[in-house]
């Protein structure tokens, strides 16, 4: 009876000493000189891969472990990741407000003092890897993006349609595409930051680009300003050509549409152009910004930053970590990853072999011009971003004016906004 | 002697794995989204006392205030909806099958197999059904003659709530059936035909009789049909994304506190805010088991026996 009651104890135990035994005991101890190494481009694993081992060639004692994670799920997990004090040694980095907080918080390290390269990397370049609390640059920009309409070259040579000059000529050519059968813009609703890629499409030549640009962000003007309020209208002139039931469409539905030649047309990014000729090869896609109200008039093109690679301040291997990350700002590294990924590098001196990629980085060195709320207006919530997508939504759906939006937008930003506060 | 204390005390011992679960991942859990929610905090950082001041901010201040209303209006139309559907439906479907007629064995498993299925699952697949271009949902009202009903069912601020919660409701559905059927299935014969003998026809034997002899079954479903709808979020975030899309209109509690807490998925980034994000936890918890509480407190006092 004692004997029994002593077993079914140190059974008890067992069990329970069992359980915690198979929790996870957090990260194992690396091997000696491997650097992992996160990122949220799942579809770019087997370009990554080639990478390092272009890195390795230079470096055979340094093995880098790539390993992506779903985009949507990247932040939480990184973010979570470091704040227990583990995560990989090299991080990809979101721009501008993404990195902003993982900065602030001391995850990273800077690199401004110790990668001599990013001398050469424009001002604007390096904006989407600065803080802008203390100014310092934690990460290598890897690629810039672009905004525009891009559009079915096949489909525009069969009507006989030239790109636009003019802002009513790119309306008529809408009209035409669609009296012909097609859907003008692939454009849907369902999806808010896909209104807001639209937004950059097509905003900035109406609020006047980057003159408008610093003046609301500098807090000299407000949301409300009339420069806004007539970009939006102007928004609302597409959509009679949106396709139908374009409040039900959702991003994929957007690729399939363009890259099956449904549509003509679409408000889309620079990195689009990759997924497109992974999607359908046979696919003649060309590019154009649009145009101004008076042939002329300045054009803008919206362009950003997507992101950097920075380094884990408590990584426990910061040599070889400066050394991976060093490579990755140089030409021979932003080269290959603008020839296998055809996205524009950040990296200063390198040029798109794809000539549509080309086109698109000339137009920016031109008409160049932040994206807006990407750029500025995502540090803090309610960000930028996220009141522009859903009042776009609402505009589009009808249920929302333009002054309402422009209205909730500044209100909503007032929140945080120091120079915006008290206005 | 230590024997002997060990003997009475052992059933302890073994409540310990079951503690440790416990403890680890929902008493700490909560407990430490209650002590984040009385704190400010700068993105990661944890910074100093706030008292109240988040709860404050959840309630009173747009646009957190606008929005949390805007969640807790759409969560009880997501609770009433559904009770509606599963206390008639649902209440319905399993009375039909308590007759065991030819056949219906088959249906009872066709309505329960939805609920076999994972939540992201049957997202994807609505989302398949409902796509405006390719879908199969329009095109089978076009088949019908009811083209003019097709529409972008969840791109639309007046459909796309409603829709969700149909098709949650289809999910669920087989839930409330088979554990009306089991309630139903344990309510002696002897007392139906007590009341038939007596004179009673089949609607006056279920008004009196059958539904109150239900009641306690169907209060438990209530409850539990509650605590899931008020902590829903799934179904939204995989169908509509965590900003509960067209312009809020499918906005919960739960994709709420999500994109509060993580920031908004859709935008790649931006901060996260930790105290008002637990701050709004903490008030679905609280209303939550405020409301189970309640709920639970009423049935006791409606105990049956046979």
């Amino acid at each position: 009876m004692a004997s029994s009651s002593r077993r079914a104890l140190a059974m008890a135990l067992v069990i329970t000493a069992l359980m915690l035994a198979v929790l996870p005991a957090g990260t194992g101890v690396a091997a000696k000189t491997t650097l992992t190494f996160w990122s949220w481009r799942t579809e770019d694993q087997a370009a990554y891969e080639e990478f390092i081992r272009a890195f390795q060639a230079s470096h055979p004692d340094i093995e880098v472990r790539f390993v992506p994670y779903r985009n949507t799920e990247y932040n939480t997990i990184l973010a979570t990741a470091l704040q227990a004090g583990s995560g990989p040694d090299i991080i990809q980095l979101r721009a501008y407000g993404g990195m902003e907080p993982l900065a602030n918080a001391g995850y990273l390290m800077p690199l401004d003092d110790k990668v001599q390269a990013l001398e050469g990397f424009s001002r604007e370049v390096l904006g989407g890897a600065r803080s802008i609390r203390d100014g310092r640059i934690y990460g290598v920009p890897f690629a810039v993006q672009t905004v525009q309409i891009l559009y079915n070259r096949r489909i525009f040579d069969q009507l006989g349609l030239r790109e636009p000059q003019t802002w009513q000529e790119f309306l008529d050519l809408a009209g035409k595409v669609r009296n012909a059968g097609y859907i003008a813009f692939a454009n849907g609703s369902k999806e808010g930051w896909t209104m807001e890629t639209f937004f950059g499409a097509v905003a900035p030549n109406f609020y006047g680009g980057t003159p408008f640009y610093e003046d609301v962000v500098s807090g000299r003007t407000t949301f409300e300003d009339p420069r806004f309020i007539h970009a939006l209208r102007k928004m609302l002139e597409l959509k009679p050509h949106l396709p139908p039931g374009f409040e039900g469409i959702a991003y994929t539905d957007m690729q399939a549409m363009f890259a099956q030649e449904m549509a003509a047309m679409w408000m889309a990014g620079s990195y689009e152009l990759g997924t497109m000729k992974f999607m359908n090869p046979d696919l003649k896609i060309d590019a154009f910004l649009v145009p101004p109200e008076r042939a002329g008039d300045p054009v803008w093109h919206t362009m950003y930053v997507d992101g950097s690679y920075g380094i884990n301040a408590s990584t426990a291997h910061p040599e070889e970590a400066l050394a991976f990350v060093r490579w990755l700002a140089t030409r021979e590294y932003g080269q290959m990853f603008t020839d296998r990924l055809e996205q524009m590098s950040a990296v200063p001196g390198t040029v798109p072999s794809s000539p549509t990629l080309a086109k698109l980085a000339d137009l920016m060195r031109r008409h160049g011009t932040p994206y807006l709320m990407l750029t500025a207006f995502r540090y803090d919530q309610p960000s930028g971003s996220t009141l522009l997508q859903n009042t776009l939504q609402a505009l589009f759906i009808g249920e929302m004016t333009v002054e309402q939006v422009a209205r909730e937008i500044q209100q909503g930003l007032a929140r945080w906004y120091k120079p915006f506060q008290g206005r | 002697m230590l024997d002997r204390w060990l003997g009475r005390r052992i059933h302890l011992a073994f409540l310990l794995p079951g503690m440790v679960l416990y403890g680890l991942f929902m008493v700490y859990p909560l407990a430490s989204s209650l002590g984040y929610s009385l704190f400010e905090w700068d993105g990661l950082i944890r910074e100093g006392f706030a008292g109240l001041r988040n709860f404050r901010t959840v309630l009173f201040e747009p646009p957190y205030s606008v929005r949390f209303v805007g969640a807790l209006k759409h969560n009880v139309l997501f609770f009433a909806m559904t009770f509606a559907i599963q206390s008639t439906l649902g209440l319905f479907f399993a009375l039909m099958f308590r007759q065991k007629r030819r056949g219906f064995g088959f249906f009872q498993a066709a309505y329960f197999l939805p609920y076999t299925l994972s939540l992201v699952v049957v997202g994807f697949l609505w989302l398949l059904l409902l796509n405006p271009l390719w879908g199969g949902f329009n095109q089978l009202l076009r088949l019908v003659g009811l083209g003019k009903w097709a529409q972008p069912w969840l791109g639309q601020t007046r459909t796309a709530l409603v829709s969700i919660i149909l098709i949650n409701a289809w999910r669920w559905l087989g839930f409330p059936i088979l554990v009306f059927l089991a309630g139903l299935q344990a309510i002696p014969a002897e007392l139906e035909e007590a009341a038939r003998v007596d004179g009673a026809n089949a609607w006056q034997t279920l008004r009196h009789v059958t539904l109150p002899l239900l009641a306690p079954v169907m209060g438990m479903v209530t409850i539990l049909t509650f605590i899931y709808d008020f902590n829903a979020f799934e179904l939204v975030f995989v169908m509509q994304g965590s900003n509960g899309g067209p312009a809020y209109s499918t906005d919960l509690l739960g994709t709420f506190f999500y994109r509060t807490a993580f920031g908004d998925s859709t935008t790649g980034g931006e901060p996260g805010q930790i105290g008002i994000a637990s701050a709004i936890a903490v008030l679905m918890l609280v209303m939550v088991a405020a409301v189970s509480w309640a709920g639970i407190r009423l049935l006791q006092g409606r105990q049956v026996e046979y």
